[in-house]
């Protein structure tokens, strides 16, 4: 190698950056479980099991937050992911030339609102109306353990929603991208063999598949992580209920609440450590949805390998 | 690439005002008119890409359209089963007929015309799924078979038709993605085949592949034209003489000459023409 050239030291601090993205997810980990260690060693595993979340006698238990966040998460994702989807079909296959960029722009500004701002628009506005939806709910329907509950408004359905508005933006934009790069070429040839427009579509989606698929999951990353927004509307009450309608708690919001009254050693440990697991979740999440689109990547089936 | 380099001044002709000397389309060949495009003018938004065409494809044969970039060649093909349709902004006026019907009128089901003219691309296009997948596309979304059993019939003669069933028939199951370029654009041939069409048009097939590969697409297309109308639009003047029965000559969205292909290449009646073909420009 010719250490003279300008190649080499280049080289050599843009692989210092790379490596310093991996120290740093490393020293995260490891200055959670540190700062958290008087509660691991406490509680151990049953930390993960538990519903008990009572400061004053010194139990902790994360359960009913992970539940929290990854039930309000998947119901956002659930009613993001359709809409999400429909935006980026239309404003990339179906949308007039002149309407694409007033949309385009629209979508981003959701996305760059603060989510304070969509916590204020939750209370004034989404909780009253989810709480006017509860009151009109059937009363069969209320039997059923997924709509049981006095209507408050505030609770898991609130949250769910606000969520799946903040995520709507992030999963469009990304799917958006996406479909733009499909080739034309994919198109027409599903046009050439008769094609309907739908049907042309499904190609293009199909194309697409391993990118939608990713940006549905950097969807549900953004609404797992989502602290303010969700505080506010879901009524911040650790318990482990399938009701939509029932005020539940998220492990982020329960860090951003209790931070400041964690008085002893142990309740602010067991706090970290709730950060712990939403980084270990965090982490487990986007593996398997690499996982999910590398498998997908391989097409028809045996391709990948027949490849390789 | 060759046709991409603008031709020297002095050798540029003057844009003459063609009328076709010939009459091709009645002069040429006993064989029923397939396509019958009359008067046929393209439009781009307010660019004009085709100027007022008329010519006549008869049925089995092979007929190519060779002309420089830009010439128009492309879009004609691409008017005959409407794929310019998805390209906003653009406009066609005249007509062309298919079996007597216009496809531009009011009520033509676009889809089943696209079914009856197939359509195989420059750069082969094949779906990221398996190699029968493909090839069933277009068979499943026209509802064209009723049982799985005709389905994987219909997908082995399409296959047999294009000379790809002997080196896939073991991996069918495999991705289109890992068969080699050559073989992609046998397969989007064995695609459009599988529905069955009456034309088929082929824009510059060959011009991404190596000489074998080029070679078996056109020994293909030879065999092909007993059961279809074949249309081919291609940059190279010795495929156009090797593969086609007609040939029509376009230069800057006209059509200036349009006759037996042998005749084109020995002895055109245009000047514009000879000097095309004897690469004088282009």
């Amino acid at each position: 190698m010719n250490l003279r050239s300008p190649d080499l030291g280049f080289r050599l601090s843009a692989g210092a950056f790379a490596l310093a993205l991996a120290a740093i997810v490393v020293a995260i980990g490891v200055e959670l479980t540190r700062q958290s260690w008087l509660s691991i060693t406490e509680f151990g595993f049953d930390f993960w099991r538990s519903s008990e979340w009572d400061p004053v006698s010194g139990e902790f238990g994360a359960l009913p937050f992970i539940w929290g966040t990854l039930y309000s998460s998947f119901a956002a994702l659930l009613i993001a992911t359709p809409v999400a989807l429909g935006i980026a079909i239309f404003i990339s296959e179906l949308s007039p030339s002149w309407l694409r960029t007033p949309l385009v722009f629209l979508t981003e500004l959701l996305a760059a609102i603060p989510s304070i701002v969509y916590g204020l628009w939750g209370i004034f506005v989404l909780v009253p109306a989810v709480r006017s939806l509860q009151m009109v709910t059937p009363e069969f329907l209320r039997q059923l353990p997924l709509f049981s509950g006095p209507p408050l408004g505030i609770g898991m359905l609130s949250a769910a929603l606000i969520l799946a508005i903040m995520v709507v933006p992030f999963t469009s934009a990304v799917a958006r991208e996406v479909l733009r790069t499909v080739p034309n070429t994919q198109r027409e040839g599903a046009y050439a063999l008769g094609a309907t427009r739908f049907e042309a579509i499904r190609a293009v989606m199909f194309y697409a598949r391993t990118g939608i698929v990713g940006a549905i999951m950097l969807g549900f990353g953004r609404a797992l992580g989502e602290t303010m927004a969700v505080t506010m509307v879901i009524g911040n009450n650790p318990q482990v209920s399938a009701s939509l309608f029932s005020p539940q708690h998220t492990m982020a919001a329960v860090i951003a609440n209790e931070f400041t009254e964690a008085a002893d050693d142990l309740y602010l440990h067991a706090l970290i450590e709730i950060g712990l697991v939403l980084f270990v979740i965090t982490l487990v999440v986007n593996a398997l949805s690499r996982l999910l689109i590398w498998t997908m990547a391989g097409g028809g089936g045996t391709a990948a390998r027949a490849k390789a | 690439m060759v046709e991409s380099a603008p031709p020297p001044a002095h050798a540029v002709p003057v844009v003459p005002r063609v009328t076709p000397t010939r009459d091709a389309g009645a002069a040429i060949g006993d064989n029923p008119v397939k396509v019958d495009v009359k008067g046929l003018s393209f439009y781009y938004g307010a660019k004009r890409a085709l100027d007022s065409l008329t010519l006549q494809m008869r049925a089995n044969l092979v007929t190519a359209f060779i002309g420089p970039s830009g010439c128009g060649k492309s879009t004609f093909l691409r008017t005959l089963n409407r794929m310019n349709d998805i390209i906003p902004g653009a406009r066609v006026e005249g007509e062309a007929l298919v079996d007597g019907r216009n496809i531009y009128a009011p009520n033509v089901d676009v889809v089943e015309l696209r079914r009856r003219v197939g359509m195989v691309f420059q750069k082969s296009n094949p779906f990221p799924k398996s190699i029968f997948e493909n090839v069933a596309y277009g068979v499943r979304i026209n509802r064209l078979v009723r049982s799985r059993a005709e389905l994987t019939q219909r997908v082995e003669e399409s296959l047999r038709s294009a000379a790809l069933w002997d080196e896939v028939k073991d991996r069918l199951h495999d991705s289109a993605l890992a068969l080699s370029g050559g073989q992609q654009q046998r397969l989007c041939i064995a695609r459009a085949l599988a529905v069955r069409p009456e034309i088929l048009l082929m824009d510059e097939p060959a011009s991404a592949l190596d000489p074998i590969a080029t070679q078996r697409i056109e020994e293909l297309i030879y065999g092909l034209k007993a059961e279809y109308t074949i249309v081919i639009v291609t940059h190279n003047m010795q495929q156009a003489a090797r593969v086609s029965d007609h040939t029509a000559f376009f230069w800057l969205g006209r059509l200036v000459e349009y006759d037996r292909t042998d005749r084109i290449f020995t002895a055109p009646a245009e000047k514009l023409t000879e000097d095309y073909v004897t690469g004088r420009f282009g």
